[in-house]
C-alpha cells in the first residue's frame, strides 16, 4: 500500500465528508432550530439532483443547473414547510417521523410520474472533467477537487451567517427559546421558512454536485439521509461545527475503513476472507464510531442539549 | 331470506365456475416504484406486448407492485394463489424476493415462469418441475464475462461485485471462466453509489482488465467516475449496468465497454426484429433485456396454453418444457432443471444517431447451461 495510494483515499474521504456536510447542515439546523425531525430532507437532495439534470439537458450549462437546483429545491422545501410541517411543530417526533415519511413516498412517486423511471443523465462540464496531477504524482479527478473547495466555501460561509450576521443571531436564539424570540418581536414562522428553505437550498446543492458523478433516480436520497442522520447525531444535534466535524469524521471512516479493513484482516486469513470479514465490519464502522462517541459524549460532539 | 341468500350463492358460484372456465390467470408480482422499478417496467410492458399480440382475451393477468420488498411479495403472492385463484405466477425481478416466494408458489401445485432472477439455488438442490426460469441462471452472464475475458487476452483482473448473495455469485461465476490472476478482489456496499475508493486500488493494483457487476444505479455512478478518474484499463460487466433504460444515464462514459448479454436488439431473427419494433411502437423507447425477457416469457406461456390448459398440469408441465415457441433470442431450450440453455453474446456499447445502445460482437459462450443442473435432481 504505497503513500499515494492512502493520500488519494484520504482526499476521497475529505470528499464524502464534505458533501455529506451538506446535507447534514440543513437537517441539524432544521432539528436544532425547529425540533423537527425531516425525513424528507433526502427527497430535496433528490429534487436538486432532478432539476439539475433537467435544467443541464436543456440549457447545456451546469452553473444554471446548480442555481435551478438550489432554487427548485428551496422552493419545495418552503411548499412542505408551509403546507405540512408548520402543523407538526407542536406535536410530538412520532408524528413528525409519520408525516415526513409520507412525503419522502409522495415526493418519490411524483419525480417518476414527471420523470419516468429510468435515471436521468447529468454529466460533470467539460471544464471539470479529466484528473489532475497533483503534487507527488497522484492523478486525481479535477470535479472531485472542486466538491472539496465548494464544501469549504459553504462551511465557511454558513459559520459566518451563523455567527456574523442577525439572522444567525435570531437562528441561534431560536435554538435556545424560541418562547423568548417571539416575544421579543421576531416573527418566528417567518424565521422557521426561512431556514428550512436555506436546509433545503443545501441539500438541493450537494444533490445536484454529487448527481454529476452518480446516477440520478428516484430513491437516492434516503441512504444519504441515514448517514447525514449519523452525522448530525455525532457532531451534536444543532451545531454546524458539529456537523462539519462529524461529517469529515464519518467520510473519512467510511472510506479509509473500506480499504484499510480488508488488508488488516489479511494479516490474519487467507485472502477470501478478509475481503468479506473486512468488507462487512467496514459497512458497520461508521456506525461503531457512532456508538463510541455516543458513549463519551452522550449528547454528541459539540452537542449543547443534555 | 334464507332462499335469497342461497340464490345469491348460486348466482356467486355460478360466476365464478364462468370465470374458471373462460381462460386462465396469471398473477404477476413485479418492481414497479422506487428505484429499481424501470426493470419491472419492462419485464411487464414486454409480456403485456405478447399477451396483445397474441390476440387472447381470455388471457387474464393480475399485476402488482412489490416495491423491491420481500415481505410485500409474499403477500401479495398468498392473495393472489389463495382469493385470486391464479394459476401461473410470474415477474419477479431480485433474487432475494424469488427466494421468498418461488418455493412456496410451487409448493401449493402452482406454475411459476421467472422472467429475471435465477438464483443457484433454484436451479440446483432446490429445482422444481413447476418452476421454469426464462431468463438465465444468475451465474450465466458472469460466466460469459469471464470467457470472453480469456478470449481478449486478459491475463489479470480487478474483480467487483456489491456484498450479497447475487454479488458474491457473479464473482464465482466469473472466476469459474476466467483462466488468469486475480490482482484484486472488492466486495462493495449494496447501493453505495461513491467508488472513489475502489477506483484508487483498481489503479494501484497493475490489473489488466476489469470486471464488475453493479446493477442500476451502482453501476452508472461506477461508469462515470471510472471514465472521469482517468484510469484507462479495459472494462467488462454483464449486461445488467449496460441495459437500455440506464445507458443514456451513463452517457459517454459507456461508450465502447464491453458486456454479455444473452439478447440484444440485433440478433437476426423474424421474432426479434418484429419485438423491437412493435414495442417501439407500442410505448415510444428501445425495449431492453428485461423487456425481450418478459416478451418471452408471455410467449411461452401462450405456446403451452394452445397445448394444454394448467389444470391439466402434466400436460402444461410438457408444454412447458418442450419450449415450443419462437424466441427473441433465436434457439432456446430448457436443461434438465428447467433453466435455459442458450447462446450468451458479447456486446459493446455503441452510438446510434443520439441514443446509446449495444451491438454483438461475437458469442461469449455457445448452448450455455448453468453447473447448478447437476444437483437438480426432480
Amino acid at each position: 500500500m504505497s503513500t499515494i495510494l492512502i493520500i488519494e483515499q484520504v482526499l476521497n474521504g475529505l470528499q464524502f465528508g464534505v458533501m455529506l456536510f451538506l446535507m447534514a447542515a440543513g437537517l441539524t439546523l432544521i432539528f436544532g432550530v425547529m425540533g423537527l425531525i425531516n425525513l424528507a430532507h433526502g427527497s430535496l437532495y433528490m429534487i436538486g439532483a432532478f432539476a439539475a439534470a433537467a435544467v443541464a439537458g436543456l440549457t447545456g450549462s451546469f452553473l444554471l443547473a446548480l442555481i435551478a437546483a438550489m432554487a427548485a429545491a428551496a422552493m419545495a422545501g418552503v411548499l412542505i414547510e408551509t403546507v405540512v410541517i408548520r402543523r407538526l411543530y407542536a406535536t410530538d417526533h412520532l408524528d413528525q417521523v409519520l408525516a415526513t415519511f409520507a412525503l419522502i413516498l409522495i415526493f418519490s412517486e411524483g419525480t417518476r410520474w414527471v420523470f419516468g423511471s429510468f435515471p436521468l443523465f447529468l454529466d460533470i462540464p467539460d471544464a471539470l472533467s479529466g484528473p489532475v496531477s497533483l503534487p507527488g504524482g497522484i492523478e486525481y479527478p479535477f470535479y472531485r477537487l472542486v466538491l472539496i473547495g465548494v464544501g469549504l466555501v459553504v462551511a465557511i460561509g454558513l459559520g459566518l451567517l451563523i455567527n456574523r450576521t442577525r439572522i444567525g443571531i435570531q437562528i441561534r436564539a431560536g435554538e435556545n427559546d424560541r418562547e423568548m424570540i417571539a416575544a421579543l418581536g421576531v416573527d418566528i414562522s417567518r424565521l422557521y421558512t426561512l431556514v428550512f428553505a436555506l436546509g433545503a437550498a443545501l441539500a438541493g446543492l450537494a444533490g445536484a454536485l454529487v448527481g454529476a458523478i452518480q446516477s440520478v433516480q428516484v430513491g437516492m436520497g434516503e441512504p444519504v439521509l441515514i448517514l447525514a442522520f449519523v452525522v448530525i447525531v455525532i457532531g451534536g444535534i444543532g451545531s454546524i461545527k458539529g456537523a462539519f466535524i462529524g461529517a469529515l469524521l464519518v467520510g473519512l471512516t467510511d472510506t479509509l475503513g473500506g480499504i484499510f479493513l480488508p488488508e488488516l484482516f489479511k494479516l490474519f486469513t487467507d485472502a477470501a476472507t478478509a475481503t468479506s470479514a473486512g468488507s462487512a465490519l467496514a459497512s458497520m464502522a461508521i456506525y461503531i464510531l457512532m456508538g463510541a462517541i455516543l458513549i463519551w459524549r452522550p449528547t454528541g460532539l459539540f452537542g449543547a442539549r443534555a | 331470506m334464507t332462499f335469497k341468500s342461497l340464490i345469491l350463492a348460486a348466482g356467486m358460484a355460478a360466476l365464478a365456475a364462468g370465470a374458471q372456465a373462460e381462460g386462465i390467470k396469471v398473477g404477476m408480482i413485479t418492481t414497479l416504484s422506487g428505484g429499481g422499478a424501470g426493470l419491472g417496467i419492462d419485464v411487464r410492458d414486454g409480456f403485456m406486448l405478447a399477451v396483445k399480440q397474441s390476440g387472447r382475451s381470455d388471457i387474464d393477468v393480475v399485476i402488482e407492485d412489490d416495491q423491491r420488498k420481500p415481505d410485500i411479495a409474499v403477500q401479495l403472492a398468498d392473495k393472489m394463489i389463495q382469493s385470486e385463484k391464479v394459476d401461473v405466477m410470474t415477474g419477479i425481478i431480485w433474487s432475494n424476493l424469488a427466494m421468498a416466494v418461488v418455493p412456496a408458489t410451487v409448493a401449493q401445485g402452482k406454475f411459476y415462469l421467472s422472467p429475471n432472477a435465477g438464483p443457484s439455488a433454484l436451479a440446483g438442490k432446490g429445482c422444481h418441475p413447476n418452476y421454469f426460469n426464462v431468463a438465465w441462471q444468475n451465474d450465466n452472464l458472469h460466466e460469459a464475462a469471464g470467457a470472453y475475458a480469456n478470449t481478449a487476452g486478459y491475463k489479470n483482473s480487478f474483480i467487483l461485485a456489491p456484498n450479497y448473495p447475487a454479488g458474491q455469485d457473479a464473482l464465482t461465476g466469473y472466476k469459474r471462466m476466467f483462466e488468469g490472476e486475480l490482482a484484486g478482489e472488492l466486495f462493495t456496499k449494496l447501493g453505495q453509489t461513491d467508488y472513489a475508493a475502489e477506483i484508487a486500488q483498481i489503479r494501484a493494483s497493475g490489473a489488466d482488465s476489469v470486471f464488475f457487476f453493479l446493477p442500476g444505479g451502482m453501476g452508472i455512478s461506477f461508469l462515470k467516475q471510472y471514465a472521469d478518474s482517468g484510469v484507462d484499463i479495459p472494462v467488462v460487466g454483464p449486461a445488467f449496468s449496460f441495459d437500455q433504460g440506464i445507458l443514456q444515464a451513463v452517457g459517454d462514459a459507456a461508450m465502447g465497454v464491453v458486456n454479455t448479454s444473452q439478447w440484444n436488439k440485433d440478433i437476426d431473427n423474424p421474432t426479434n426484429a418484429a419485438f423491437v419494433e412493435s414495442f417501439q411502437a407500442e410505448y415510444g423507447r428501445l425495449p431492453s433485456l428485461y423487456a425481450s425477457q418478459g416478451f418471452d416469457t408471455a410467449n411461452l406461456l401462450i405456446s403451452a396454453l394452445n397445448v394444454a390448459s394448467p389444470s391439466d398440469a402434466d400436460a402444461f408441465r410438457a408444454a412447458l418444457k418442450a419450449a415450443d415457441f419462437d424466441s427473441t433470442r433465436g434457439d432456446f431450450a430448457f436443461g434438465s432443471n428447467n433453466h435455459p440453455v442458450q447462446d450468451i453474446y458479447a456486446r459493446e456499447v455503441i452510438k446510434e444517431g443520439d441514443v446509446f445502445t449495444n451491438k454483438i460482437i461475437g458469442v461469449a459462450l455457445e448452448d450455455h447451461a448453468d453447473v447448478y443442473a447437476a444437483e437438480c435432481n426432480m
